[in-house]
């Protein structure tokens, strides 16, 4: 069976993906808990670089690999009293993660395999900018203006809800 | 794309699970968060992969995971404000000792 290059490239971003979102919650450390997040999130960014759609690719390696893991790491060392304390977890706790995780997971995966999907189409092309950004912009059916504004405006109150919350107080 | 679609809908599947054992085991607000973070990720593959592969010709996954990811930054700033503003009261992050609402 010959394996093309699209085929390899998957497995790899799929066992990057499996092996550190499983440390990431595993792990004993904080620290060490972000930084595999932030290989999780690469390889993410790397699938959907894989189905073409590299916009998509592009915001999340801006947004979740470049912003969120930043702002995780500075709240990490903000509020880590002796840094890189272990966390014990109590074996009460880690029962039922692993049985709602599991059960859930099998349920799913059981849901998956069982189920057949419609046949799927093959339209390999690159979505080109012209259209996603018509179709952010347009105000017509299937086009996505006002939940652009709407977003806009949360993090407009996002900012100013997080300097409220954060300011110290006298 | 010669990639079955299950192989990327059981990709999503083990990471979302990975986050829900990480939301329900950690300790840590901020490690709480992390977990959340993988959930969202998780159902962000699934949309582009619906949209790729049932709906070629539509952007609605598109679109959506587009506006989930900018709502997931959001979501992070403020809940990450809250949290400092936790620890500054408490000197503390864990959830068990976050109980003054409860009584």
């Amino acid at each position: 069976m010959e394996i093309t290059l699209q085929q390899a490239g998957f497995a790899f971003l799929a066992a990057v993906i499996l092996v550190f979102s499983v440390m990431t919650v595993t792990t004993k450390r904080i620290l060490r808990a972000a930084t595999y997040l932030l290989f999780v999130l690469f390889a993410t960014a790397g699938i959907y670089f894989q189905l073409n759609y590299s916009f998509l690719g592009a915001v999340q390696l801006l947004i979740y690999a470049g912003g969120i893991i930043v702002l995780y790491v500075f709240s990490i060392l903000l509020t880590s009293s002796d840094a890189e304390k272990k966390e014990p977890l109590r074996n009460r706790r880690i029962v039922p993660g692993l049985v709602a995780s599991l059960a859930g997971g099998a349920l799913c995966l059981f849901l998956l395999l069982t189920h057949s999907f419609a046949p799927t189409v093959s339209a390999d092309c690159e979505v080109d900018m012209h259209t996603i950004g018509h179709t952010l912009m347009g105000t017509g059916k299937y086009q996505y203006l006002l939940p652009f504004e709407a977003i806009s405006v949360l993090l407009l109150a996002c900012i100013v809800g997080g300097l409220l919350i954060a300011r110290k107080r006298k | 794309m010669e990639i079955q679609m299950e192989y990327y809908l059981i990709l999503g599947a083990v990471m979302f699970f990975a986050g829900v054992y990480g939301f329900i085991t950690r300790r840590n607000l901020i490690a709480v968060l992390i977990s959340i973070e993988l959930i969202l990720n998780a159902v962000d593959i699934n949309f582009a992969v619906f949209n790729r592969y049932l709906f070629p010709a539509q952007l609605e996954g598109f679109f959506f995971t587009l506006f989930a990811i900018a709502i997931a930054a959001a979501e992070t700033a403020v809940a990450i404000a809250i949290i400092i503003n936790i620890y500054r009261n408490l000197h503390n992050i864990e959830v068990k000792n976050l109980d003054e609402l409860k009584d």
